[in-house]
């Protein structure tokens, strides 16, 4: 009797102290959505910050992410787990709701980013070390397949940048050394059907899906120019677009590869980051031909859409890190310009975009600014903020 | 002379050599202040391409064991003047020789 007793003291005290410390088990937990979280990587302490855009506030941290000073996010079906990319192979399965690391796997050693299939069962992580794609259950992430870059014919395996999801469990993704994209069939995940499309550019350093889930566009460094494949027309292979788009000009150092994910596509034009000039270059997107290069202050990053098409918000490579200029679509010109804070690494938009946040790495924090009065609303204190990704994410091809 | 005291002065004479072994480091140590600025730009900005770990990412490795073999004049000519027909940039804007030299020695020591 008195030994139960002694158990009973035990476990009462052990659940307190747990309460005080993590979250609250679900259980206990009032109901809630999951539509207005999201999450922000700390890239030095390897954590992410769980944030609730309802109310600009962070709902706490997630430690023990491994490397993630180069990582991105994808998001669960049902919006409750993001699936965390870092540099060091790892794909981390977080619960937005317990706060908490439901799974971690280490699959490769080096890696900076992934995808989500269509039909949300399949996550799919793009390799730099030792290169290649492996596809993993949503649920379990146990291994399905693994689809290495390995040429026989050099011994050099690719580093894969630009995957991409697509309708029918598709994948598209980019090989920087061979200069190739490939797509992956994963109808029967288990043994996916790969076509490769060879010599689409030199050195591409990073694709996107569009969000209709019709184009693939990868970016190349080697190249002037965009390499793009029309899903609806794939037996048309692969065609340059946007090509000499420096027209023989000098091309700048490049400090920090743009990121042509979330990218921009509104009123019948595509906005993308030029490399190696300031500019952000604007096609017109039933023939993809060059419409205007807009000037801008320095080597664009990330050229992002509003999600009412209106503006294009734009970031900058080092050493104009400190700066973001907002880009009038009708007008394709720059209507504000402001210098939030150092290292602005990232921005996430709000779903419908009445606000966007900023990631400050080297000033620590995340600024919320409002998109119609670019007046700042809130900021949270962040260790070396990077990626941001919110809940909304899980319902777009491409992201 | 005891054991104890041929051994100190073993232990002088070749903590004497490692010191007249880097005599580069000593002299042309940047200002603390600015040693924070270019460890922090070799995080940051020289591992947006070479990782943050420095263990490599769309750039090669930089850590002690990856640069062991190559010369201090090539990897300070790489950092001030890039490499043509790579995506490295040159960092001459950014930095002086003495600076580069001090990165090129801190890499190689594997220092954070």
């Amino acid at each position: 009797m008195k030994r139960s007793f002694v158990l009973l003291f035990v476990c009462a005290l052990m659940l307190a102290s747990c309460a005080a410390r993590a979250p609250q088990p679900i259980a206990a937990a009032p109901l809630r959505g999951t539509g207005d979280l999201g999450l922000i990587i700390e890239r030095e302490k390897g954590s992410v910050l769980i944030i609730e855009h309802s109310t600009d506030t962070a709902l706490g941290r997630v430690e023990g992410l491994g490397d993630l000073s180069h990582a991105a996010a994808v998001i669960s079906r049902d919006g409750r787990y993001a699936y965390v990319f870092g540099r060091d192979g790892g794909i981390t399965k977080v619960d937005l709701l317990t706060q908490t690391i439901a799974k971690r796997i280490v699959q490769a050693g080096n890696s900076i980013g992934g995808a989500i299939s269509a039909d949300g069962r399949i996550v799919a992580a793009q390799n730099y070390a030792p290169g290649g794609v492996k596809l993993f259950d949503a649920d379990t992430l146990e291994l399905l397949a693994d689809i290495p870059t390995l040429d026989s014919a050099t011994g050099q395996a690719s580093k894969v940048v630009g995957l991409a999801d697509f309708p029918g469990n598709r994948f598209a993704f980019s090989l920087f050394e061979a200069g190739a994209i490939w797509v992956i069939d994963a109808s029967n995940p288990r043994a996916p059907q790969v076509t490769k499309y060879p010599a689409i550019g030199k050195q591409p350093y990073d694709g996107l899906g569009s969000m209709n889930g019709r184009y693939y566009i990868a970016g190349l460094y080697g190249e002037d120019g965009l390499a793009l494949i029309d899903f609806w027309h794939p037996e048309a292979g692969v065609r340059r677009i946007l090509d000499g788009y420096g027209r023989g000009g000098e091309a700048m150092p490049v400090y920090k590869m743009p990121h042509l994910r979330g990218w921009a596509v509104s009123d019948g034009r595509a906005f993308f980051p030029a490399i190696g000039h300031n500019a952000v270059l604007v096609a017109d997107t039933r023939d993809w031909r060059e419409v205007k290069q807009i000037p801008v202050a320095g080597q664009p990053v990330f050229a992002m859409v509003s999600p009412d098409g209106r503006r294009v918000w734009v970031n900058f490579a080092f050493p104009d890190n400190n700066t973001v200029q907002v880009i009038d679509v009708p007008t394709l010109s720059v209507v504000h310009t402001m210098k939030p804070c150092k290292g602005v690494l990232h921005f996430e938009f709000a779903p419908r975009g009445e606000e966007v946040w900023l990631s400050c790495r080297d000033d620590n924090r995340v600024e919320i600014y409002d998109t119609q009065t670019f007046a700042r609303k809130a900021v949270l204190p962040a260790q070396s903020p990077s990626g941001i990704f919110f809940t909304w994410r899980s319902t777009r091809l491409g992201l | 002379m005891s054991a104890g005291g041929r051994a100190l002065l073993l232990i002088s004479i070749a903590v004497a050599g490692f010191a007249q072994a880097q005599p580069l480091l000593s002299q042309s140590q940047p200002a603390a202040e600015r040693q924070q600025q270019l460890l922090h730009l070799l995080r940051n900005d020289c591992g947006a391409c070479h990782g943050m770990t420095r263990k490599g990412g769309l750039g090669l490795p930089l850590t002690a064991a990856a640069l062991r073999e190559k010369p201090d004049e090539l990897l300070v000519a790489t950092i001030l003047d890039g490499r043509a027909g790579t995506a490295m940039p040159p960092w001459r804007r950014f930095l002086t020789e003495a600076e580069a030299q001090w990165l090129v020695t801190l890499l190689k020591q594997d220092t954070p």
